[in-house]
């Protein structure tokens, strides 16, 4: 069974899900950082965030923290939509 | 015992530790050579892809570039970690499985054309022909700076070092070595940081003293005080657009270094690869989340302990007297007031520092024993030796692989190939020695080259390849060809030829994000006025889009 083409409907599907959740990963990884660090980082630059301003932490720490974060949460999700749709090796 | 001595004995052990490791995995087969077989587990090509992407720059210099950019030097935090989201998500994964040895075999198969597959050769090896220059030269300052020799002296011992391991194990070799490099490097990278960040803050944790400590806006206020930027504000010196098309064109480019992307063949499976991509970013981001601390902390310090001393006072603090000799440091009393005081002018600035001492001077001014300078002095090397062996791999598989075994002779024997492929890595090494020795007047100049060509060049063909079923060969040529024709003149001209950077502003340094649209732009008019790619190309799209299938090309070794 595992060493079987898949029909095509499968991959098609297959596809879709995993263009929906590289979308929604790449539109928080483009929040992060153009919209925290670089389009808001004048408003931002006037919020708090403990001893620095909210812009300078995502510039310089918080948008690499999350950046590790999506590509985990990634490799997560997509262990399981291969196994969903039978193409997981 | 003294410093130099010691720095002697840990360079030397941590040199007999790479001949060691490369010796153990010597290679016999192609595969072995260009792709380690793909046998390399995740979190090991994790820690490989960080050593082979963190260069001597990223080790010795991005701290102090920081130090002095305040704010703005996020292009280079998130443009040098950003793009491994976008190799994870859309390129890793389908080219492991795809399967083969390099960036042009994709381009050149995916795009059923010799032309594009020997644009990409050439693409991939001047892009790691300018990076590797700069690596080599990096191994001979770190020798110079920490042991007095000539830079040319420290650049042949890293020649032989490199060629020992990547002529003998190839890919395998290489891999292995980076993840002892890694190791090496980001030892002497933390401790440091963490004795600084101990000394300035009382917090140890190098991220968190940063963010909940006050030093920030100690720096703050020490920095307007003197009349230079404040330093946790955006856009000072550059505004917001040319900020974020540097970021972008950072970014994209390093999705497009091949020598980073080959890292991923080396991986047993898809699933391997997406984790991979994972492990190098944490891995990476242990470092470039501790370089703005450091950049902070150790600015702070340096002012904090030089402004406003009288010159006698100075020469008493030993770190001082040692960097003012290598003239990384500068002291002059200009207004003879008795003071030395820093200012923004360079006229009127009577404490000059170069913004590598942010780095090679912190385990001094942080009073730690000189086995930690020693340590330092090795992770230099291991940054600088690791980066360099990746992209001399590069340079041969495009030599050796894509146009001699690929367009002169598809006949060549297994053995012969890998003598050709073992060759062109030895020639590589001796090419990037003599750009190491005698540099170009441009090294610096190139490295915006490094990234705006693979960010116009490689990144947008390879996702189109994979995400677009219909692109076909006229509209990857034709692609490629403006993305990289725009990018060079801009740069070239902007660079050499005193153009004015007339694009709104934007940088030599950010035009690859405007040459990368121009790519994706003329791919898609081109393509769709030309005729499909044939069917089998179609098929071969299907697959790299499932993982199933993915462990049929593991060879064993």
């Amino acid at each position: 069974m595992a060493n079987e083409p898949q029909p095509k409907g499968d991959g098609v599907a297959y596809w879709k899900a995993n263009l929906r959740l590289i979308t929604i990963l790449l539109v928080i990884w483009a929040a992060v950082s153009y919209g925290a660090a670089i389009f808001l980082a004048n408003p931002f630059y006037k919020i708090q965030f403990f001893q620095v301003n909210l812009a300078f932490w995502f510039a310089h720490q918080g948008s690499m923290i999350v950046f590790v974060v999506l590509i985990f949460v990634y490799a997560k999700m997509m262990d399981k939509i291969d196994r969903d749709y039978d193409v997981h090796e | 015992m003294s410093v130099e001595v010691l720095t002697y004995i840990i360079v030397g052990i941590t040199f007999t530790a790479y001949i060691y490791i490369g010796y153990m995995n010597r290679v016999g087969t192609t595969s072995g050579f260009y792709v380690a077989g793909h046998g390399v587990p995740a979190i090991a090509n994790g820690a490989a892809t960080a050593a082979d992407w963190m260069s001597a720059a990223s080790f010795i210099s991005m701290a102090g570039l920081i130090s002095f950019l305040g704010y703005n030097g996020t292009f280079y935090l998130m443009g040098w970690t950003g793009g491994y989201v976008l190799l994870a998500l859309l390129l890793a994964p389908y080219l492991r499985k795809f399967g083969k040895y390099t960036v042009p075999d994709f381009v050149g198969d995916r795009y059923y054309s010799h032309t594009a597959r020997v644009v990409a050769a050439v693409c991939a090896i001047f892009v790691s022909l300018t990076y590797v220059a700069g690596q080599m030269r990096g191994v001979g300052i770190v020798f110079s700076r920490f042991l007095g020799l000539p830079i040319g002296w420290g650049v042949v011992v890293g020649m032989v070092i490199v060629a020992f391991f990547a002529v003998l194990g190839g890919m395998k070799g290489i891999t292995w070595t980076q993840v002892a490099q890694y190791s090496v490097l980001i030892c002497a990278y933390l401790i440091p940081a963490i004795a600084i960040a101990w000394i300035v803050t009382g917090n140890p944790i190098p991220q968190l003293a940063l963010t909940f400590s006050d030093i920030v806006p100690k720096l703050n206020q020490l920095q307007t005080d003197l009349g230079l930027i404040e330093y946790a504000k955006p856009f000072q010196g550059k505004g917001m657009l040319d900020v974020f098309m540097i970021t972008v064109a950072l970014m994209i480019g390093t999705a497009g270094l091949p020598h980073i992307i080959v890292r991923f063949y080396t991986v047993p499976s898809v699933r391997a690869a997406r984790y991979s991509a994972g492990w190098a970013l944490l891995f990476i981001a242990l470092l470039y989340t501790t370089a703005p601390a450091i950049a902070v902390f150790a600015k702070y310090n340096l002012i904090n302990e030089l402004n406003g001393k009288t010159p006698a006072q100075v020469q008493e603090l030993d770190w001082a007297v040692k960097w003012e000799t290598t003239k990384l440091l500068k002291f002059e009393d200009k207004n003879a007031d008795g003071l030395l005081t820093m200012t923004a002018a360079a006229d009127t600035n009577e404490i000059e520092i170069d913004k590598d001492i942010i780095v090679l001077s912190t385990p001094e001014v942080a009073r730690l024993s000189p086995i930690v300078i020693a340590l330092v002095a090795a992770g230099g090397l291991a940054a600088a030796l690791s980066t360099a062996a990746g992209l001399l791999l590069v340079i041969s598989s495009s030599l050796a692989h894509d146009i001699y075994y690929r367009l002169i002779n598809p006949n060549a024997t297994e053995a012969r190939r890998l003598l050709i492929g073992r060759l062109m890595i030895f020639v590589a090494v001796v090419f990037a020695g003599y750009f190491g020795i005698k540099p170009p007047g441009f090294v610096a100049q190139v490295v915006a080259f490094a990234f705006g060509l693979a960010a116009a060049s490689f990144f947008p063909v390879i996702i189109l390849g994979i995400f677009d079923k219909r692109m076909n060969k006229e509209g990857a040529i034709a692609g490629m060809v403006i993305g990289m024709g725009f990018t060079m003149a801009y740069i070239i001209g902007n660079r050499f030829m005193g153009m004015d950077p007339w694009f709104f502003n934007v940088s030599a340094e950010g035009i690859g994000t405007f040459g990368a649209l121009l790519n994706f732009t003329a791919c898609m008019v081109v393509s769709r006025l030309t005729p499909p790619p044939p069917p089998e190309i179609q098929d071969l799209v299907e697959s790299v889009r499932i993982p199933r299938g993915s462990s049929q090309a593991i060879e064993h070794y």
